[in-house]
């Protein structure tokens, strides 16, 4: 264990059951994140990824292992590791302001504390014109925007991302990805986020960690020392996607042949 | 132009049906005593409406005499059983909706009674109400509150078990206690089913209320129809039926004005 490591993952398994079987959704899984770097998980569906993340969050704890926080061991979930999802889950009866407001009202936070700390996310993610609107009359990039300052709102010092751009179109997308980088260097968040596209990972992360489909096992831990901002069009960037493609479909291809073998069993 | 094409489109139908039982009715095609005319009607709602007698300051405000006329206190003496019904049915049926809903305890201790008392009909338990209650508003009011009860309590049920799981995993990765959960994520994310069954309610409770009128009061609209019969005034039972319809009505427009102005947020949005 380094004294440097903000979340340390060591020796995680995850076993759920399914029609009677076991499944091992992670096994032997050790992953060590220092304060301020940005990891990806990257890895096709089924690979454990959303699990491993869920587990770090405290929604489900893993079979055996350890996961900790500043030495701590994580039990629960907790704002100390805001997480944002893929389908924003914004409360649709709030509205953006109130969105954003609640985490601080949980934590009893005066009222002109709160006023001006939601005042500041509005400016800072660009939603000071939403901020009477209800999610249903936002689109998906200003419903991921308000889920990111809900969790800023309670400065958690890790943010968890489950996919939370995967719904959006590519435009968007590199919007939001853009702002998000802006965000963390500003802030210096500990991320860790969780993507199926190569691309994302490669323009965002520090290091993204590949995994394998089922058991979930850690196949490549890919340091991206390319200067940000990122040019996609590099040939650096396009050689590391390359890698990172090859790494990929071998694990696609197992996916593939796993689900074969379940429609021929049917 | 829209706009009026539209509304002159909705009243064209009603006028036709209007217009040919006034033919069949002036024509002299059916019996008068059966089916008077819509005008006759219209005469006799009249004068169920204004004040049997001439206005006497001695006897209190004039307001007081506009609407002391037979069909206002009928319809006000409806309109009371049936919110004072409503809220007692309903006003039982939220909480243990609620408890029903949050707790696999409570579920499994209340849901087979339910169940089984839920098919019977409340207008089933008009003899025991009557055993019980006597005559007058109580049974009613009992009568109403069963009709208005069930509706409400299942809709709860259904909107606090539906809540959908990632607000509750949203709540918890904020931080939100367990009464926070409660109060600020399940009843919130449960109140468009709630409406539904107090909407439902509503309208099981107008139908309650005219038929035990029917029986154990004597008074209300319920009663004044069934009493209208006794002396053969068709056009006094059909102005009666009538004002329990656009009465119903009302009621039913207030409660959806009522929910989509609360609930801004769910407008447009699919249920469930």
């Amino acid at each position: 264990m380094t004294g440097s490591s903000h979340i340390s993952i060591q020796g995680v398994h995850k076993v759920f059951q399914s029609g009677g079987q076991d499944v091992h959704a992670l096994q032997s899984i050790d992953l060590e994140i220092r304060r301020g770097e940005f990891v990806c998980l990257l890895g096709p569906s089924g690979c454990g990824k959303s699990t491993l993340l869920n587990a770090v969050a405290g929604f489900s704890l893993p079979t055996s292992g350890t996961i900790t926080v500043d030495g701590a061991v994580i039990s629960a979930p907790g704002p100390d590791r805001g997480m944002v999802f893929q389908e924003y889950a914004l409360f649709p009866w709030m509205t953006v302001e109130q969105n954003i407001a609640f985490g601080l009202q949980i934590k009893k936070t005066p009222k002109a504390t709160i006023q001006a700390k939601v005042d500041g996310l509005l400016d800072l993610l660009h939603l000071q014109d939403f901020r009477q609107r209800y999610p249903k009359d936002l689109s998906g990039g200003m419903r991921q925007r308000v889920a990111i300052a809900r969790v800023l709102a309670i400065d958690s010092p890790i943010l968890l991302m489950d996919e939370p751009f995967g719904a959006l179109d590519a435009l968007t997308r590199r919007n939001l990805q853009d702002e998000l980088l802006r965000l963390w260097t500003e802030l210096g968040k500990t991320i860790l986020f969780v993507t199926h596209s190569m691309e994302e990972a490669l323009y965002l992360a520090d290091r993204t960690v590949v995994m394998t489909y089922r058991p979930g096992t850690l196949k490549r831990d890919l340091v991206i020392d390319l200067p940000r901002p990122r040019d996609v069009a590099s040939p650096a960037f396009n050689s590391l996607k390359k890698e990172l493609g090859q790494l990929l479909l071998e694990e696609q291809d197992r996916h593939q042949q796993d689900e074969f073998r379940g429609a021929a069993a049917d | 132009m829209k706009g009026f094409r539209h509304a002159a489109s909705g009243i064209l139908v009603p006028l036709a049906v209007l217009a040919l039982w006034q033919l069949l009715s002036s024509r002299g095609w059916v019996n008068a005593t059966i089916l008077p005319s819509p005008l006759q009607v219209l005469v006799k709602w009249w004068a169920y409406l204004r004040p049997l007698e001439a206005f006497d300051p001695a006897m209190g405000s004039y307001l007081k005499w506009c609407l002391s006329g037979e069909l206002i206190q009928d319809a006000s003496g409806s309109l009371y059983r049936v919110l004072v019904g409503f809220f007692i049915g309903g006003g039982l049926a939220l909480p243990l909706g609620l408890a029903m809903g949050y707790s696999r305890l409570a579920y499994g201790l209340f849901n087979p009674i339910v169940q089984i008392l839920r098919p019977i009909p409340p207008i089933a338990y008009i003899p025991l109400s009557i055993l019980w209650f006597g005559l007058g508003n109580p049974p009613a009011v009992f009568l109403i509150a069963i009709g208005a009860f069930f509706p409400v309590l299942m809709n709860t049920v259904a909107g606090v078990q539906n809540v959908d799981s990632i607000y509750l995993r949203v709540g918890r990765n904020l931080g939100a206690s367990r009464f926070t959960q409660f109060t600020r994520i399940i009843l919130p994310a449960a109140t468009p089913y709630i409406f539904t069954g107090a909407r439902i309610g509503m309208g099981t409770a107008f139908i309650v209320v005219i038929v035990s009128e029917m029986i154990a009061v004597n008074n209300g609209l319920g009663y004044r129809i069934l009493e209208a019969r006794e002396y053969l005034w068709s056009d006094k039972i059909i102005a009666g039926m009538f004002t329990i319809g656009l009465l119903g009505l009302g009621i039913d427009t207030l409660m959806s004005r009522l929910s989509s102005h609360l609930l801004k947020w769910h407008r447009g949005l699919e249920q469930g």
